[in-house]
């Protein structure tokens, strides 16, 4: 018995807490990619580098605030710097919507010209953050690092296995369903939110109806802001910064946008979701666990890992390949790319 | 001269014209009814006269005013209602939230204006929580004209309004056209189902060609034997 709790506490430790966290890091960005695809209608490359560039911008202001001797206890400063980072990304949405892509939309691009559009800004602000921050590593957390830790959880419990959960996990979990939660109720109950859903739905009703399409847009650059810097930030706090890796994110975020269903609110946090879950589960060496539950004789010798964690993101490609081949409209049904 | 009308309209896609001078009008409280064989014109006069289509020449004048430069979002401002033929319905939004879109001009009088949709068609009382997109043709259509009619129109333009509904349906669509215009609202529509729409109209327009070939009420129309056999099948 103690044994299967043990070998319970080990999944719960290396993929249900860490595969929540990663879930709602990449819901969190697939929902600002859906958002975009609806209502500007392309797919927009730059989100990685948006969500890049706002976690820098609350990386400086972190910076800033701990150098002034500013300091929260036990939670970390990178939270309160946060709403900086987001008016930041507004400011930066705002004025590439208003210098690039308005004018492809007066011209009435077709969309694979604004994908293309959108990654030339994603080289513009790639170049642009590592010229403001450098390529490498950043570090930008204090604070208490965690919630629970591996020693206090076998202390309380008296297992062999602990649990731990970062500070940052918690903060991603309690922060995600705040914004999600938000995003959910902004499109059902207020007018703007459903303008936005009839404009996604059907723009020409949607002009016909007197809504103002400039307006939907910048409201939807705002909570894609919003979105992008705390995913950008949070993923930033709990792994760690590097201008990099928001590069190689965009894959698995564009997965889950498209495995969910792009278009559906819904879809981008359960793509989210299942992503994040098939990654961990099918690179996690599961030998320590079958340890727990096999007798003895069994115990088996390799890592009993069914892809080295190399292959993550090609991971991402198979899911996505797949979901287009099986159901291209994903899992709440979205448009067909 | 005529509430709204456009004059002498020279309209086209790309190079072909389409619309060759023709004259449409309509006064509030009437129903004007545009119809014709196919490929006539008779959708294209009504986007030329909703400001979808640019004339090449001709002006489009509304209680005296010249519209011809607005644009259509600016038209509906102005009180100008539009049924598209198609997509015409938020299938993804509520039937509520379709009439709150139609409102979103006057947000203050949504109540009252939703109101008066519900009672002109109270099926969508009853359905006001489901989603457009999953309600019958003839509910869809009510829908259209619903969300139109929460732009407080002063000019109710449809296209083809009955195409795709049961006979049944198309009746009772017309019976509540008709109620419509009792409230002082001009309307405007191109009809498939010529029969039917003339003898509610108070004015024809019979076009062949993108040109007018026959005006007149919709009872002398229908008494006109040169328009029965041409048009009306006998």
């Amino acid at each position: 018995m103690v044994d299967i709790i043990n070998a319970l506490v080990l999944i719960a430790n290396f993929i249900v807490v860490p595969g929540l966290t990663y879930g709602c890091q990449l819901g969190l960005g697939a929902l600002g990619i859906t958002m975009i695809y609806s209502v500007l209608r392309f797919s927009n490359f730059a989100h990685g580098e948006m969500m890049s560039f706002g976690a820098m911008t609350t990386i400086l202001m972190t910076w800033w605030m701990q150098a002034q001797g500013i300091s929260f206890g036990a939670v970390p400063t990178a939270l309160f710097a946060l709403p900086f980072g987001i008016v930041a990304v507004i400011a930066l949405t705002l004025t590439a919507d208003r210098l690039v892509f308005r004018y492809y939309r007066s011209i009435k691009a077709p969309p694979v010209t604004m994908l293309i559009v959108s990654m030339g800004l994603m080289f513009f602000l790639g170049g642009l953050i590592r010229f403001i921050i450098g390529p490498d590593d950043q570090n930008f957390f204090d604070g208490q690092r965690f919630i629970i830790n591996a020693r206090q959880f076998k202390e309380m419990t008296g297992l062999n296995e602990g649990l731990a959960i970062k500070t940052t996990q918690g903060m991603t979990l309690i922060l995600a369903v705040l914004m999600v939660g938000f995003v959910f109720w902004f499109l059902r109950h207020t007018r703007t939110g459903k303008s936005m859903r009839a404009y996604a739905n059907n723009e020409d009703l949607a002009l016909l109806s007197g809504i103002n399409p400039e307006r939907v847009i910048l409201v939807t650059w705002v909570i894609t802001a919003f979105l992008v810097t705390l995913a950008g930030t949070l993923y930033g706090l709990d792994k760690s910064y590097k201008p990099f890796t928001y590069l190689s994110l965009l894959l698995p975020i564009f997965a889950s946008a498209i495995v969910g269903g792009i278009g559906s609110p819904i879809g981008a946090i359960l793509g989210g979701f299942v992503i994040a879950f098939s990654e961990l589960t099918i690179t996690f060496a599961y030998k320590r666990v079958l340890g727990y539950l096999l007798p003895q004789s069994l115990e088996p010798q390799g890592l009993m890992q069914l892809l080295s964690t190399d292959y993550k993101i090609a991971l991402s490609f198979l899911i996505l390949v797949l979901v287009l081949i099986l159901k291209p409209t994903g899992i709440a049904g979205g448009k067909v790319i | 001269m005529s509430f709204l009308i456009g004059k002498d309209m020279v309209a086209g896609y790309g190079g072909a014209t389409i619309l060759k001078g023709c004259t449409i009008g309509v006064e509030q409280g009437e129903i004007a009814v545009i119809v014709g064989p196919n490929g006539a014109g008779k959708s294209t006069a009504m986007r030329a006269l909703f400001g979808l289509l640019d004339l090449t020449s001709g002006a489009v004048m509304m209680d005296g005013q010249d519209i011809g430069a607005l644009k259509p979002q600016m038209r509906v401002q102005l009180g100008m209602g539009f049924v598209p033929q198609t997509a015409n319905i938020f299938t993804e939004l509520s039937v509520e939230e379709n009439l709150e879109m139609g409102a979103f001009l006057h947000p203050d009088d949504f109540a009252d204006a939703e109101e008066q949709v519900f009672e002109l068609f109270p099926i969508l009382r009853e359905k006001r929580h489901q989603l457009a997109g999953e309600l019958s043709g003839g509910q869809r259509q009510q829908v259209a004209v619903g969300r139109a009619l929460m732009t407080e129109p002063k000019i109710l333009m449809l296209d083809e309004p009955t195409a795709g509904v049961s006979p049944i349906v198309m009746d009772e669509l017309f019976d509540r056209i008709i109620d419509i215009a009792h409230q002082g609202i001009a309307i405007l529509m191109v009809e498939q189902n010529a029969r039917q729409a003339l003898e509610i109209a108070d004015k024809g327009y019979v076009l062949v060609q993108g040109e007018n070939r026959f005006t007149d009420s919709g009872k002398a129309l229908l008494a006109d034997r040169e328009v029965r056999q041409t048009f009306l099948g006998g």
